[in-house]
């Protein structure tokens, strides 16, 4: 067995064990560091892809911002406990068996392939590649996504803002 | 590496965050969901990066093709970095609102 198997069997086990951690785990931020576990699975299947841009970008924005900003969340509404006191089984397990059946139905459908996601040291992964692609033809999305920030940005800030108005009254009945 | 095993992993990530969504009721909880489902669906249009680029080179020594679908995963990453945003923005204002992130509280629409 060659020691690209192995990686690719270790990294795969490791991120199906942790994702269903995450979804079993009851408290939340154990949720968290387990779907982090996951991200360096995955990043780790980028480099056994080649590719290393992906894999970088993977671990800084998704390990790195994004799982410390629900991390952030969390500790900010302070439910370190879990409160899910009445769920029913009946609704747990009919999610359990239609995402199961959806497993089935996608597998039964691919099985058949057979191309082969490998050949030769590719180098389209790197990031002297991806960026020429990236600032030539592939400038105005570019541009387009950091007005896309911008605008998010600017949309957490307007949600986040305390405000006395509408809301408070209609919700707190 | 047959593409087979990258489409039954991701298949599984896919179907683990479908069950997630469906039985946990902690917003957060649904919400990393969604991030996993994501980030299976990532995995899988790199693997057929790879593979679009090994059946190009085959006929073409030095083709590149294949880095269109990297762009597109980052660009995906970019646009999911921006979701979480609003996304944590919302539930911190549903939270300071009604004190709890079970969104089996948040039937308004329903009467």
């Amino acid at each position: 067995m060659p020691i690209t198997e192995i990686i690719f069997w270790t990294l795969s086990s490791a991120a199906i064990l942790a994702a269903l951690m995450v979804i079993f785990s009851k408290n939340p931020v154990h949720s968290v560091l387990w779907l982090i576990v996951v991200f360096f699975a995955i990043s780790g299947h980028y480099v056994l892809l080649n590719a290393q841009f992906l894999a970088i970008v993977n671990m800084i924005v998704y390990a790195g911002a994004i799982m410390v900003l629900f991390l952030f969340v969390i500790m900010l509404m302070n439910m370190n406990a879990d409160q899910e006191p009445n769920k029913s089984k009946w609704m747990k397990m009919a999610g359990v068996v239609s995402g199961g059946s959806l497993m089935l139905i996608l597998v039964a459908t691919l099985k058949n392939n057979t191309a082969v996601a490998g050949g030769q040291e590719a180098g389209i992964g790197l990031i002297q590649q991806l960026g020429r692609t990236l600032f030539s033809e592939y400038v105005v999305p570019f541009e387009i996504s950091s007005v896309l920030f911008l605008s998010a940005m600017v949309g957490a800030i307007i949600l986040g803002k305390k405000e006395k108005g509408i809301i408070e009254t209609n919700v707190s009945k | 590496m047959p593409i087979n095993y990258y489409i039954f992993l991701s298949v599984c990530l896919f179907c683990i965050g479908i069950i997630g969504v469906l039985t946990r009721r902690n917003a957060i909880v649904i919400f990393m969901c969604i991030e996993l489902m994501l980030n299976a669906v990532n995995l899988l249009l790199v693997a057929f990066s790879r593979m679009h680029h090994a059946a190009a080179q085959s006929l073409d020594a030095a083709s590149m093709a294949g880095a269109e679908a990297q762009i597109f995963v980052f660009f995906i990453m970019v646009v999911a970095a921006a979701e979480v945003t609003v996304g944590l923005a919302i539930i911190v204002m549903l939270y300071r609102n009604i004190h709890s992130v079970d969104i089996n509280f948040l039937n308004r629409l329903k009467h």
